[in-house]
């Protein structure tokens, strides 16, 4: 193999080849059994997110009868700082933390697919630009990227959304136009095109469609990263406004507690782990029972 | 036959440089996107008019942007990144003094990500599909989803607050290094983990493993002196590309330790609103994490058995 072959194949290529376990069909079980149990923990988490105002009181009432108290029959995961509730504000961060992840992700698949489309499709100086610009984007580490968003834009709910699908998008420009560029390419595509169809028939119908899997795959691992990102800036004080209940927000808040009152440091940061968890093990099963072939990270 | 590796090395070399001028370009127009009167801004609240004014003229913001981002560049790359709007010292002196404790914590979690990683990912890969792998993909699982500043503060609470085996934050001694450099080893060695296994399980599978077998030599051998080598090829990549991550929780981790690194210094720019050093620190992560990505590309290079440069 010459040298320079394999040196163009280090820039880009190799970094997305990710190798796929070898794996039996005990491993393929185990892992949709995982899965079932992430789908299990997000759908609970869920459920209690959306029916909060219907199990729970106000998670902003405040008491200083009964601040800092360990967990109780009427607190079961204690009170904070401000004698809130733990339970409750646990139970509307999930609100915040769903809203968060979902609207990011919709962001960065609103932006990400037409301009990984785009790119993939018109190639030449379009692509170029595209991919310069993602390079860019992928220069800055992502929660650095986001980081560096909210200093510009400010802290809140919106400028959190906006911060964590910019960092996201890169991910979805290179998935969509790897897959355009695959596709563009097959026979079919030139026999649709011999039967007159547009370019906008051919991206709607058959390259779009192609991109499915791959990005309901991506879209799922994402939403527990964006869940986790706005929890880092919530962490740092950076994020969503207190007193509204993010998770992050809430240890961040509670920051002199932490170490003298563990039921302020462990509730908050297990629910963002619970979360994240499950958003994981769902994707990993996806990926595995959507596409076989695809490569495994564990 | 030397001559094809150094062309590459300069090619390489050549595709960083327009990146990291992107970067400097990228920050510099980011920060005129702020609302409001860019000097004010760089002055910082407690500057009077004059000042203002004095910086407007000095920085030339009342020039055309592009002959701005010009005088911009030639700063950055004399090293000159301005005064901090809070403390007036130089940004440059700030960073410098911040970069140690940063450096340190990020190079001895990278260590530990990649001796803890490979070694669990080899013994995963060994006992495929027995207790061990499993266990070490549950918690190679637990590493990618656990947020970095919950782990830290949890073994504060255990290692610092209860056992009191370790001091529970700030710097100075070997001792204050341990928790922030496990906390923040603990996604990349997660990853590293991932990556050993699959890539080991993968090869493990290919002709030359199965002759090395035929010719009786032990499963461990087969594994450490034949298999590995090969296996390692993806892990180097997946190495560097952790550094970014790693530089993001170095931020979220040296504020849940009062680690005096420059992520922490970045937190409280952000909060006081300290353009100059903001802009500082972002170039200055943003080069690191594009010198160390060249670097695992030459790595890469160097590392591959099926490669040889002269």
């Amino acid at each position: 193999m010459s040298p320079s072959t394999r040196a163009s194949d280090t820039d880009k290529g190799v970094r997305s080849t990710i190798p796929s376990a070898g794996r039996s069909a005990w491993d393929r079980l185990r892992r949709r059994r995982t899965a079932a149990a992430g789908l299990v923990v997000l759908g609970m988490l869920l459920a209690s997110s959306l029916a909060a105002p219907l199990l729970m009181g106000d998670p902003d009432a405040v008491d200083f009868a009964a601040v800092l108290q360990s967990p109780s029959p009427a607190h079961p995961l204690g009170t904070d700082q401000l004698g809130r509730d733990l339970l409750t504000r646990v139970i509307y961060g999930g609100r915040i933390s769903f809203l968060i992840g979902a609207l990011a992700v919709l962001l960065a698949l609103a932006a990400g697919i037409p301009v990984g489309v785009i790119s993939g499709y018109a190639g030449g100086t379009v692509d170029l630009l595209v991919q310069r610009g993602v390079d860019l984007l992928l220069a800055f580490p992502g929660f650095l990227l986001a980081l560096t968003l909210i200093a510009v834009l400010g802290v809140g709910v919106t400028n959190v959304v906006v911060s964590v699908a910019v960092a996201a998008i890169p991910v979805y420009v290179r998935l969509v136009r790897g897959a355009t560029l695959v596709i563009r390419e097959q026979t079919y595509i030139e026999a649709a095109r011999a039967l007159g169809a547009g370019d906008r028939a051919i991206i709607l119908r058959h390259v779009l469609p192609n991109c499915l899997t791959p990005l309901i795959v991506q879209s799922t691992l994402q939403l527990g990263a964006a869940i986790l990102t706005a929890a880092g800036l919530g962490f740092l004080g950076l994020g969503v406004r207190p007193p509204t209940p993010e998770w992050g927000t809430m240890l961040g808040e509670g920051q002199t507690y932490l170490l003298s009152y563990w039921f302020i440091a462990t509730f908050p940061g297990l629910a963002i782990f619970l979360v994240v968890m499950a958003f994981n093990l769902v994707g990993d099963g996806l990926r595995d029972a959507l596409d076989p072939r695809a490569g495994a990270r564990g | 036959m030397r001559a094809p590796l150094g062309r590459y090395v300069v090619r390489r070399l050549l595709y960083a440089l327009p990146t990291l001028l992107g970067v400097t370009l990228a920050v510099f127009l980011l920060v005129r996107l702020i609302p409001g009167d860019p000097a004010r801004l760089i002055a910082g609240l407690l500057a009077s008019d004059d000042e203002v004014q004095r910086l407007r003229v000095e920085l030339g913001l009342d020039r055309p942007m592009p002959e701005q981002y010009a005088r911009f560049l030639a700063s950055v790359l004399a090293g000159n990144f301005g005064l901090s709007a809070v403390t007036r010292t130089p940004v440059i002196e700030e960073i410098g003094i911040r970069m140690r404790a940063t450096l340190t914590l990020a190079v001895t979690s990278t260590a530990l990500a990649v001796a803890a990683g490979l070694s669990a990912g080899v013994l995963a890969a060994a006992y495929h599909n027995t207790a061990v792998d499993y266990a070490v993909m549950m918690a190679a699982l637990g590493g990618v989803s656990v947020p970095v500043f919950w782990l830290g503060i949890m073994l504060m609470l255990l290692f610092a607050v209860h056992l009191h085996w370790v001091p529970a934050g700030g710097s100075g001694t070997p001792a204050h290094l341990i928790l922030p450099a496990v906390t923040l080893a603990a996604f990349s060695t997660a990853i590293v983990a991932r990556m050993t296994r699959g890539s080991l399980l993968e090869t493990l599978n290919l002709d030359f493993v199965r002759t090395a077998r035929a010719k009786g030599i032990g499963e461990g051998a087969v594994i450490i002196r034949h298999a590995l080598r090969n296996a390692l090829i993806p892990v180097v990549t997946v190495v560097g590309l952790q550094f970014g991550t790693l530089l993001g929780g170095a931020v979220l981790t040296e504020t849940t330790f009062a680690w005096p690194g420059l992520g922490r210094l970045l937190v409280s720019a952000i909060t006081a609103r300290d353009y100059p050093v903001i802009q500082g620190i972002v170039i200055v992560f943003a080069a690191m994490f594009v010198v160390v990505n060249l670097v695992t590309d030459l790595l890469y290079v160097a590392v591959d058995p099926r490669i040889r440069y002269g």
